[in-house]
């Protein structure tokens, strides 16, 4: 299963293997990472499960379109690299990808 | 032995308890009960995707392993009888006792029952719980005429997903308006636009007297005599707070479980969260019941650092949401009390548009349909408090992150 690192904004990592399909949103859950908050439930409402991916894995992830990219125009501290985790649904290719958790999700 | 919290009920409240005792570093054992046979699921999908056959399981909040791997025992379909707080002992309608050091209710709420005649035939439905919409499926695949009773959230998107099923529908509203209770006039309206649109008729003015049928509804007839076609009836009209448990173990209760800020009960054992307290919210300057995920959360964090004591005052702007068809409704706030509607975008016209709902001046609240930059700017100032001005916000030509910087 691909691997995923989560990084949080003190700088504590926690890898995480994921089956494929899942979002990164929900291996956050699963796996007690806190900072990702998903309000939601993962329907792309709250983007309260704001990431910042990886560079070089931004090709294998997309970015943002749509209604996602709306929300996170308006997070805060957005980047080019802004993602919201519940639209990200892990694939082999993304084994390894690194995703930062922003300080606060308001 | 360790320290042992029970949580009565496995809600979206409850799990999140669960989850966030243990990051707030709870060592002692956690027991979450729950009267249904499933592990926590998401309940705002059933109104939705949990119609379509192809899915086979509810949404689960967290997977099995989650509840293993943090030492959280599950009893499911377990029903609690009676808190006995001198004893500390939570009893169990097999005739068990658990004792318990903290307890946690989060019992939420079950749906409010249309008490007339013909209310016991088949065909008649209530949405709540997994079940229910597993139900509300199998009737949807040989039905073809539906009615809807009540034209809230749950109405409306019900009446969504089973139009997209090619379904007849029709909604009774017993007000003059839909989503009266929730929403200024306008939205209403427009509600009501987009539904007609879609092909679902609604009515309003129509409050629902006797069912009629041999064996299954096929009729619903309201007070002025009007009927109404139907071999399937959903009724939404709202839900009550389960505080039976929590009265009878002589806790106040007042509609919803009366916690204070840290969502403390007057027993400093016992919390409480989501759609079954009452909760004083400093921001709103008032104490309120919601039913909202969101809420059900922020407040069982609240709850979850109480029982470690560590307790945080709960002080979050409420939110909500709705999808119907390609619609994404984003409320952020509460509009109870407003003195002005402020809208920006077309209600009369398309499917986006914002109304934000003023008092003195200040924004209070703000329903954005297809609007998500809006949504997150109305969160943002909200929770600094700031006035707005109602020329500003009107302003469709600018763009919404301007008004964070006025």
């Amino acid at each position: 299963m691909p691997l995923i690192k989560y990084i949080d904004h003190t700088g504590a990592e926690y890898e995480v293997e994921l089956e494929v399909g899942k979002s990164v949103m929900e291996g956050a859950m699963e796996n007690m990472i806190d900072g990702i908050l998903a309000e939601c439930g993962g329907c792309c409402s709250c983007a309260t499960c704001h990431v910042y991916v990886d560079e070089a894995y931004l090709d294998k992830t997309g970015t943002a379109e749509g209604m996602e990219q709306e929300l996170i125009s308006v997070v805060q501290e957005p980047q080019a690299n802004s993602r919201l985790s519940c639209q990200i649904f892990v694939t082999e290719e993304m084994d390894g990808m690194v995703v930062r958790i922003p300080k606060a999700q308001y | 032995m360790a320290e042992r919290c029970i949580i009565i009920g496995a809600s979206h409240a409850g799990a999140h308890l669960a989850a966030c005792l243990r990051m707030s570093g709870w060592k002692g054992d956690i027991q979450l009960i729950g009267s249904e046979p499933y592990l926590p699921y998401h309940r705002p999908p059933l109104s939705k995707t949990a119609l379509n056959v192809a899915v086979s399981d509810p949404q689960w909040l967290r997977p099995a392993a989650f509840y293993e791997k943090n030492n959280i025992e599950v009893l499911l379909n377990t029903e609690v009888t009676h808190i006995d707080r001198a004893n500390r002992e939570v009893q169990l309608a097999n005739g068990d006792s658990l004792a318990y050091d903290k307890l946690a209710f989060c019992t939420g709420a079950r749906v409010r029952k249309l008490r007339i005649p013909g209310a016991d035939l088949n065909g008649i439905y209530y949405l709540r719980d997994w079940q229910d919409a597993l139900n509300i499926r199998q009737a949807i695949s040989t039905a073809k005429k539906a009615v809807l009773i009540g034209g809230g959230y749950i109405g409306l998107e019900l009446a969504a997903s089973l139009r997209k099923k090619g379904l007849d529908v029709t909604v009774l509203e017993m007000t003059e308006r839909v989503l009266q209770r929730v929403t200024a006039p306008e939205v209403s309206i427009f509600f009501s636009r987009v539904h007609h649109e879609e092909g679902v008729e609604i009515v309003c003015n129509k409050v629902a007297s006797e069912f009629l049928g041999d064996g299954a509804v096929g009729k619903v007839r309201c007070s002025d005599g009007s009927e109404f076609d139907a071999d399937l009836v959903i009724v939404g009209i709202g839900v009550i707070p389960n505080t039976e448990l929590a009265q009878s173990a002589g806790l106040s209760v007042d509609d919803g479980i009366v916690v204070n800020e840290f969502a403390q009960t007057e027993d400093p054992d016992i919390v409480a969260a989501g759609d079954c307290t009452n909760h004083p919210n400093a921001m709103l300057n008032t104490r309120l019941r919601l039913e909202s995920v969101p809420n059900a959360m922020e407040q069982a964090k609240t709850a979850a650092l109480s029982v470690c004591g560590k307790p945080q005052a709960y002080a979050a702007h409420p939110w909500f949401w709705s999808d119907q068809y390609d619609m994404k409704l984003q409320i952020a706030g509460w509009n109870q009390d407003y003195d002005q509607v402020v809208l920006r975008g077309d209600y009369q016209h398309g499917r986006s548009f914002v109304a934000w709902y003023l008092k003195q001046g200040k924004l209070i609240a703000a329903d954005c349909i297809n609007r998500p930059k809006e949504f997150m700017v109305a969160k943002q100032l909200l929770a600094k408090g700031l006035a707005v001005d109602a020329h500003h916000v009107a302003d469709d030509s600018l763009d919404p992150r301007s008004l964070l910087n006025s």
